[in-house]
């Protein structure tokens, strides 16, 4: 670790949060931890059966925002990390850490969303704990929720089984969770209609997995970091060298414009109900008509290929036909002068 | 999007990229263009420009990225003021990465500073507001794009009466610099992308005493990739031909002679001074300090504190760099030493330096 304090920028999902994973935090509990880089773990050999288990906490700011809140976020969110493994969500674990004073309405609010998102997604939440800490040392309401889930196949789904002449499939457009929070964030007097995308999309993947199975070889969803930071970890996690279409990106006006407006990359921004597919060449057309006939698919496009096996290139053919490198988020994406 | 999507249409940029490569077949050597503005630097690559313009044409980055150009004196100065126990630091967001010549304003965060990112000057006044026991201070950087919302805050804490509102005042003029680079014999400047926004405010005029005394050719330029490319066949075509004259791609904000009531604002609460560049050294009339009258807002006059002495890192070519002489992959903390998470000198901090467009979107 290069610095002697936490950052914000540890939190960001990009190079400084990684370097925290492998620099300190796997290091410190080898033995007892390992990391393979994917959004859930697969327990083998529990009564023959393999499950995935994973964990996510959430401490956003505002708590309710455009299009969501962090209650049904946390529930979403843990879903969408089992549904990425390639297996079907069973039951979900939350732990609520209250600070001193948060009004019982919000509170009330959080936990009617994440009822209705359980119910939605059809998992169970069958366990939780509730701890209050004094006013200052919280944020209003900080949830953990993990999840297990179990697996109906026998397929691999993981970041490094991307292979050359792949394509990549995207649900919908990008940044509008990312920008729905920062948009309603305190201090920001910019006035929009953008709405957070967060979402449940274990049943995109069942209906994904059950139609084109062992040709669906990545499933990862894009939360921090974005689509530009989720790429480049498959990029380099599969060897591979990918190439996204500046065209087939697709972004709400409303965000670019904000993006714009603040020089924010639409492509680091967060997301909470996409996900990126990586898809045998041969069945990606039919994948994509799958996807769009689904609600969480609206605007769904494929937005790239992985061209060769290599060291984990990312770039992106511009509208105008240039070529851009595409690297992880580094830090947070700050705000800009002018 | 309204004003935004029609200056990214691919055919006409195709169109447009034809156009230069006919306007330069013929020109024997290599012109070099130099964009003076980060905004301008960060469409180039974002856009992937650089790759599709003709050999003959060689675009050169200058020291246009405010937070860049901002010398390290400055952020220790700012470190110092975050350390008080009854300040609060208000910026924009990308000054608080900048390395100063021990710390940072994201170190002194990390350990309790109270340092607040905001998105206008006047946010910090209403912070001033809201915390009459505190002293807030604003980190004055920029050019003309953003001095009159600064000028503008500080008429706002005057009308007001706050007594705990301040700026750090740093703010630095074009075109001033860039008749500098051009008399530098070193750098062979053949022609000027002129800033957009900054030209909004200072008008395309302004640029007039440049082109005539230095015989080169400026072409004041949007920052759509359309823009992008219109801007640099006005130039090359001048080039081709001989001509030095002031032109005006960005009609559609730009006016010959500016606006003139932010000028007018700056007038009001700015005088010019002599500044320092970082890379560049001391380029007279080339800063902003705040005038008498406003002296009460002005941090450097009323809080006094000892600063450390400001250190460069060694190896670092973030001066050369903001000239245009060397590339980011010239210097050798590039990508090792120098990285975004972990940078060494402004260019790689700010969105708009040429280190850090060049290392998140360079091939």
């Amino acid at each position: 670790m290069k610095t002697d304090v936490i950052l914000l920028g540890h939190g960001s999902g990009g190079k400084l949060s990684h370097q925290l994973l492998d620099e300190l935090i796997i290091p410190t509990l080898s033995q007892v931890a390992q990391r393979d880089q994917n959004d859930a773990a697969v327990l083998e050999g529990i009564n023959s059966s393999r499950l995935a288990f994973t964990t996510d906490s959430y401490v956003v700011d505002p708590i309710i925002f455009p299009g969501g809140n962090i209650g049904d976020l946390a529930i979403n969110g843990t879903v969408n990390d089992l549904a990425m493994s390639g297996a079907r969500p069973l039951a979900i674990s939350v732990g609520l850490i209250l600070e001193e004073g948060l009004s019982v309405s919000e509170l009330r609010e959080v936990l009617q969303a994440m009822k209705q998102a359980a119910d939605k997604a059809e998992v169970k939440i069958v366990t939780g704990d509730t701890k209050v800490v004094p006013r200052g040392k919280g944020d209003k309401i900080f949830i953990n929720t993990s999840g297990i889930g179990v697996f109906d196949h026998d397929w691999k789904i993981c970041g490094s089984a991307a292979k050359p002449g792949d394509k990549i499939l995207l649900n919908g457009s990008i940044g509008d969770h990312g920008m729905a929070v920062l948009a309603s964030r305190e201090g920001l007097d910019l006035q929009s209609d953008i709405t957070s995308d967060s979402m449940a999309l274990n049943h995109l993947v069942g209906k994904l997995l059950a139609e084109f199975g062992a040709d669906v070889h990545v499933l990862r969803d894009p939360t921090r970091g974005g689509v530009a930071t989720t790429v480049k970890e498959i990029a380099v996690q599969s060897q591979v060298d990918i190439c996204l279409q500046e065209t087939a990106l697709p972004i709400n006006a409303a965000v670019a414009g904000a993006c714009s407006i603040l020089g924010l990359d639409p492509l680091f921004v967060a997301n909470e109900g996409k996900l990126l597919a990586i898809v045998a060449a041969d069945k990606a057309e039919a994948a994509l008509d799958l996807m769009s006939s689904l609600p969480e698919g609206t605007g769904a496009a494929i937005i790239g290929e992985v061209v060769s096996e290599s060291n984990g290139r990312v770039m992106m053919q511009t509208a105008l036909g240039g070529l851009r490198a595409i690297e992880m988020l580094a830090g947070e994406q700050l705000p800009r002068i002018c | 999007m309204k004003y935004a999507s029609e200056y990214r249409d691919p055919q006409l940029g195709k169109a447009l990229l034809v156009a230069i490569e006919k306007e330069v077949a013929d020109y024997p050597g290599t012109m070099t263009l130099m964009e003076v503005c980060g905004t301008h630097t960060m469409s180039i690559y974002q856009h992937g420009i650089r790759s599709l313009l003709p050999k003959q044409i060689r675009l050169i980055s200058g020291p246009g990225c405010p937070v860049c150009v901002t010398p390290i004196g400055f952020v220790d100065q700012a470190v110092t003021y975050a350390r008080l126990d009854d300040v609060i630091i208000a910026t924009f967001g990308d000054m608080i990465r900048v390395p100063g010549s021990s710390s940072s304003l994201q170190l002194e965060q990390a350990a309790g500073s109270q340092i607040k990112i905001v998105y206008s000057p006047l946010d910090a006044v209403a912070l001033a507001e809201k915390h009459p026991e505190k002293k807030v201070i604003f980190l004055g950087v920029g050019f003309e794009t953003t001095t009159p919302t600064i000028a503008g805050s500080i008429v706002a804490a005057k009308q007001k009466e706050l007594n705990n509102y301040f700026v750090l005042c740093a703010h630095k003029t074009m075109p001033t610099p860039m008749a500098a680079l051009t008399s530098d014999p070193e750098l062979q400047v053949d022609g000027y992308i002129c800033p957009a926004h900054v030209s909004a405010v200072i008008g395309a005029n302004a640029y007039r005493p440049l082109a005539e005394q230095y015989k080169v050719p400026c072409v004041v330029t949007g920052f759509e990739p359309l823009d992008m490319l219109r801007g640099v066949q006005m130039l090359a075509a001048q080039v081709v031909s001989g001509r030095a004259e002031v032109e005006n791609e960005y009609q559609r904000i730009v006016k010959p002679e500016g606006n003139k009531k932010a000028q007018a604002l700056i007038e009001a609460v700015f005088e010019p001074c002599d500044a320092a560049w970082r890379g560049i050294g001391v380029i007279p009339g080339s800063g902003l300090q705040i005038r008498e009258e406003f002296a009460a807002f002005d941090a450097a006059r009323q809080i006094v504190v000892e600063v450390e002495e400001p250190k460069e890192h060694k190896g670092c070519l973030c001066g050369e760099i903001l000239k245009g002489k060397v590339t980011p992959k010239d210097c050798p903390l590039f990508r090792t030493a120098c990285t975004p998470e972990n940078p060494v000198g402004a260019c790689m901090v700010s969105s708009e330096g040429t280190c850090a467009a060049e290392y998140k979107y360079g091939c």
